[in-house]
């Protein structure tokens, strides 16, 4: 299992590292929500990985799955949903506003414009 | 006292929802209540600093859960310091919109009161993960206030702004859970006992992690080589958005200052002063990288863009030095370029919105209005920003570069921080002599309508000026309270016991 979340991890982070570089904002878009779900099951895994235990300490109880992770987990999930909400917005506006979807704001080769807005 | 900890936080959050709920339809009415509730927030923050300065550290419990278990505010010298900081910064933002800006787009003051809240919360959280949870607070606000009126250009920058700070979430929660994976706690000060009892075959994940959340702060603070967020986002966002957004960059240098020197500092056994080696290089190239900037900009909001990364490398050379003289310093320093930032945002805002057309490239243009009584501003707030005497911004420098003689890098610090300043004054020389003087020589006059005497945003800028005299005036005083506060910083035992009781010290090395 180790094995297999892991390698999950890392597929899903590599994946969206390679789509948050590219140009156009509805791969980034794509990349960004990809990474936050390599991080969600990274801090998953991060109370270690145990199957069928309670996530509870008390009297009686000696195998139990930490449940704190679990706590941040949904933390994160609920911030990076409603991340995600807002860029997906945000880029369809862009694109109206600019009238292409590149990140930078112009295609692929286009000359910069003239007086260089740094 | 305790119960008072909390207030910068809940004041801003239920004033923020009363605007959005009640008064969302009226202008006028929201004016009232967001500059009430920010004096109001100035006056408790300015007890709170009073009360730390004749106190140890004092705990908050959220829901009274004790700590390490559940969630804890702290105020000590430096958070008290830094939540006063905000709140004046925020009064004088909110003054500032109250003339014009806050209609160009929806609900401005909102979103100020939520940014207000979630940096106080950043400043006086005692645990990572909810330094994480303030982090997105005042990111969603930023978000918002950085896209207010919009624009093509604005939401160009802004699409990179939000984009760059997600990726930066992502790998601060990375670094969150490595660091909980191997030490079992968030509780800052818990960290700071367990660090040293981590595993040697842990040990490497716990650095991993560390450094991680170094390189997340840092992007906050906008080091490099992590900054290229901050001069489109500067230029680019509106005007008092530009001038809050002076306190963003230090909230990354405030939690570089915190983590490291109390989960990462003198207790932390082989991790200790993780952040040492890492901090100076990097500030010593923000700095020359950011009056270079200075040097080559073409438009106003830029130059001082540039200006804002060239502070933050000097805030963050002393820093990084990691020694008490050397952050009281550092600290003054802070102080000193939030306002004088926020002073030359506030004041280019002027100057551009009276020269029509020209807007904020550094062309020569016909005179406009009030030009005489904005070169004096413009010119006190650049030698602010440079660092000439008489102003703060001279006597931070002179009690970095007096920290830093001790230091193997000293002549690295002296040759930078002196050649770095006679950038910034010729950049800045020759930005005003473009804006003010060079105009005599072009014939005719601007006129922009509506630029008559904005009473509200000229006491907003006056009052940032006033807050560079005030810091010179009484520098005494103010260091003595910051050489107060790095002690504290140095001392972590006091910050440890009031979170976790007298004997918590006892457990560290076990």
């Amino acid at each position: 299992m180790e094995f297999l979340v892991a390698s999950s991890i890392g597929l899903l982070t590599t994946c969206g590292t390679y789509l948050l570089l590219r140009g156009r904002t509805f791969p980034v878009v794509v990349g960004l929500a990809m990474l936050s779900y390599a991080v969600n099951v990274f801090l998953f895994a991060m109370g270690r990985l145990t199957i069928n235990m309670p996530p509870i300490l008390r009297e009686g109880v000696t195998e139990y799955t930490d449940p704190l992770p679990q706590a941040l987990v949904l933390t994160a999930i609920v911030i990076s949903f409603g991340m995600t909400a807002l860029i997906v917005v945000l880029s369809i506006r862009a694109y109206l506003e600019i009238g292409n979807d590149h990140v930078d704001g112009r295609p692929v080769g286009a000359p910069s414009e003239a007086g260089d807005k740094n | 006292m305790g119960d008072w900890i909390v207030v910068p936080i809940l004041l801003p959050a239920v004033m923020a929802a009363l605007i959005v709920l009640a008064v969302r339809h009226d202008i006028i009415l929201q004016r009232v209540f967001s500059i009430t509730a920010t004096v109001a927030l100035v006056a408790v923050s300015l007890w709170l600093v009073i009360f730390a300065n004749g106190h140890a550290p004092e705990m908050y419990a959220l829901g009274d859960w004790p700590a390490p278990f559940g969630i804890v505010l702290v105020l000590d010298r430096l958070s008290a310091m830094m939540v006063l900081l905000t709140s004046l910064l925020g009064l004088g933002v909110v003054l500032f919109a109250s003339s014009e800006w806050d209609q160009r787009g929806k609900h401005f003051h909102a979103l100020l009161q939520f940014q207000l809240m979630g940096v106080n919360g950043a400043f006086l959280t005692g645990d990572v993960f909810n330094l994480f949870v303030f982090f997105e607070v005042l990111l969603i606000a930023s978000y918002g206030l950085m896209l207010h009126g919009a624009g093509a250009d604005r939401l160009k920058a802004g699409m990179q702004y939000v984009v760059i700070n997600l990726t930066g979430s992502t790998l601060f929660l990375i670094g969150v859970g490595m660091i909980y994976s191997v030490t079992g706690t968030l509780n800052m000060a818990d960290l700071a006992i367990q660090v040293p009892n981590v595993a040697s075959g842990d040990a490497a994940l716990l650095r991993a992690g560390a450094l991680i959340l170094l390189l997340v702060f840092c992007v906050k603070a906008a080091l490099v080589p992590v900054h290229f967020w901050l001069p489109g986002t500067y230029a680019n966002a509106p005007a008092p958005v530009a001038a809050l957004f002076a306190i963003m960059t230090k909230v990354g240098a405030y939690s570089v200052l915190r983590v490291y020197s109390l989960a990462f500092g003198d207790l932390a056994g082989d991790m200790a002063w993780l952040a040492e080696p890492y901090i100076l290089p990097a500030a010593l190239i923000t700095l020359v990288l950011g009056m270079t900037g200075v040097l080559a900009a073409k438009r106003l909001n830029s130059l001082i863009a540039f200006s804002v990364i060239g502070s933050m490398g000097t805030l963050l050379i002393a820093i990084g030095l990691f020694t008490p003289e050397a952050i009281s310093a550092g600290l003054y320093y802070l102080l000193h370029s939030t306002f004088s930032a926020a002073a030359l945002f506030l004041i280019a805002d002027l100057v551009v919105s009276r020269r029509g057309e020209f807007g904020d490239s550094l062309h020569t243009a016909p005179r406009f209005h009030q030009s005489g009584f904005l070169a004096v501003l413009f010119f006190v707030g650049a030698i602010g920003m440079a660092g000439m005497p008489p102003l703060s911004g001279f006597v931070g420098k002179l009690q970095i570069m007096d920290a830093a003689r001790d230091s193997d890098a000293m002549v690295w610090i002296w040759s930078i921080i002196l050649v770095t300043s006679l950038m910034c004054i010729i950049g800045f020389g020759r930005a005003g002599s473009v804006l003010f003087w060079k105009s005599s020589s072009v014939d005719g006059e601007i006129t922009v309508q509506g630029a008559k005497w904005p009473v509200l945003p000229i006491i907003a800028s006056c009052g940032m000026v006033g807050a560079l005299v005030a810091l010179t005036v009484f520098a005494g005083p103010i260091s003595e309270y910051l050489q107060g506060a790095a002690m504290q910083l140095f001392e972590p035992s006091q910050y440890i016991e009031a979170v976790l009781g007298e004997n918590a010290l006892s457990l560290v090395g076990q």
